[in-house]
């Protein structure tokens, strides 16, 4: 197999594994909120609910989630495609460590600036807007970015059950004979673009909107 | 009240209470209705049936996934004895006044923890061999683990170091301590107590990564859930049986690092600013 080949399978791959963070991580963001609401809400079910979501989601780990998705859904009646199973299973994975970056990230709030702004008058719905969520959002572009790059990384265990993204290209063409050192180290590079490259956007955001205090 | 964030709420008043009231019934129906259509979809596709989930309490069974829980244990611990060590090793070497041992740690850690293990172990388990030299399935599983969590314990402990109050190290340059014995002496043993509660969250990653065993085929638990499940016939029950175990076990380990956390927060602070204040890296 030629050079050009080989790179455009490669490619291939590295779209399809660039869709599924896409997806999945659009979808973690969702997921993420939706429970961080549910576990700070004051309704006992729904904290309950966020909990446990939480606790039972960051203890399972990503492969045997993704095992779940693609082998066992389809015996419920869920058939889903290999690559919509494996953006359910990330996003459903990635939206708990979503729920708690928030978590945290209005935690890191100082109570006083709510007290402040209550004291001027502030609504819940205004200080939460105009105080809290601002510097909240401020303080979590980093985190933010942790989890973007353990998405991407997360994405490869696709290849374990037979989605097909970059590491799974990479496996193929390992098995058709084509040379490990220039697959493996075409994939590593490709790797490496996207995590480092996103870690460095996601710094630059965080030194733009950082407050100068 | 409990576990609401003291940020964002006051205590309600009477109004407030009744539409928690309402809101509580009304969350209480909508998750028993997700309940409801989970079970309805299992039993309308024959999967709650008894044969499916009476393998599961037979002991035979139960001890062949047990003893893939072991494997699996066994693949973390020596993975940690193996990427413990190194990661604190290769943070020292980052913060190394010389270059030469400064540029290849942090080269190296920079690069562990930008891949996917799941490609080194591809590396290890397709692409050596087809350079001729063959790996044994447990190591094929073990080296690609220490890689990548070697660099990534590496950077908890470089945070920790960094976090420990730098008048630590002048003290201990004034009184004459080349930079190993201040490590040895004065900062790794001041950083590993605050530290622990992450290792231990490391040692967590640890395990969820040897379910990669399940691609190199070395019988950790995962990989023994597959082949159950394909001898019982009965795939999901299988892996939702494995996942619970997981999560029993991963449950148990961060209720460790919390347990030991709060003990950390009884006595009085060491002279390390709060770790979490100055992590880069998630722990996650």
């Amino acid at each position: 197999m030629g050079f050009p080949e080989l790179a455009g399978d490669l490619l291939s791959g590295f779209v399809r594994t660039l869709e599924i963070v896409a997806l999945s991580f659009v979808g973690a963001l969702l997921v993420g909120t939706v429970v961080a609401v549910c576990r700070i809400s004051p309704v006992l079910p729904l904290r309950a609910f966020g909990w446990l979501y939480v606790e039972a989601f960051r203890a399972v780990p990503l492969l045997v989630l993704l095992v779940l998705c693609v082998f066992g859904l389809p015996w419920v009646g869920l058939t889903l495609s290999p690559f919509a199973s494996v953006v359910l299973g990330i996003a459903l994975y990635a939206g708990a460590v979503v729920c708690e970056t928030l978590r945290s990230g209005v935690r890191g709030v100082p109570l006083g600036q709510v007290e402040a702004a209550r004291a001027i008058g502030f609504t819940f719905g205004q200080s939460l807007r105009h105080v809290v969520l601002p510097q909240a959002f401020r303080a979590m572009v980093q985190p933010f970015g942790n989890v973007f790059i353990g998405v991407v990384l997360g994405t490869s265990l696709c290849a374990a059950v037979g989605a097909q993204e970059l590491t799974y290209a990479t496996k193929v063409l390992d098995i058709g004979g084509a040379n490990p050192l220039v697959t493996f180290g075409l994939a590593a590079v490709l790797y490496i673009v996207v995590t480092l490259g996103s870690g460095y956007i996601f710094g630059r955001i965080e030194r733009r909107v950082r407050f100068q205090r | 009240m409990r576990g609401v964030e003291p940020v964002l709420f006051d205590r309600p008043g009477p109004r407030g209470r009744r539409r928690i009231a309402v809101a509580t019934v009304v969350a209480v129906l909508a998750l028993a209705a997700l309940v409801a259509v989970a079970v309805r979809q299992f039993a309308v596709n024959g999967q709650l049936d008894a044969a499916k989930w009476q393998p599961f309490t037979q002991w035979p069974i139960l001890r062949f996934l047990l003893m893939g829980l072991v494997y699996s244990l066994l693949v973390t611990l020596v993975c940690a004895l193996i990427a413990m060590p190194a990661g604190a090793l290769l943070a020292l070497g980052r913060l190394s006044v010389r270059r030469y041992v400064r540029w290849p740690a942090a080269v190296f850690v920079e690069l562990f923890r930008s891949l996917p293990t799941l490609l080194l172990i591809f590396v290890f388990l397709l692409g050596l061999p087809a350079m001729g030299v063959a790996v044994p399935t447990f190591w094929c599983l073990v080296v690609p683990i220490c890689l990548t969590g070697s660099a990534t314990i590496a950077e908890v402990f470089r945070a920790g170091v960094l976090a420990l109050e730098h008048g630590q190290v002048e003290a201990a340059s004034a009184l004459g301590l080349r930079y190993g014995q201040t490590m040895r002496l004065i900062v790794l043993p001041q950083v590993i107590r605050p530290l622990l509660p992450l290792l231990l969250v490391q040692l967590i990653n640890l395990l969820k990564d040897s379910t990669l065993g399940y691609v190199v085929s070395y019988a950790e638990l995962l990989y023994s859930g597959k082949s159950l499940a394909e001898f019982v016939h009965a795939p999901i029950q299988t892996y939702l049986v494995v996942a619970v175990l997981y999560m029993i076990v991963n449950w148990l380990i961060t209720r460790l690092a919390h347990a030991l956390e709060r003990r950390q927060g009884l006595r009085p602070r060491a002279r390390v600013r709060r770790v979490a204040d100055a992590v880069p890296v998630a722990a996650e």
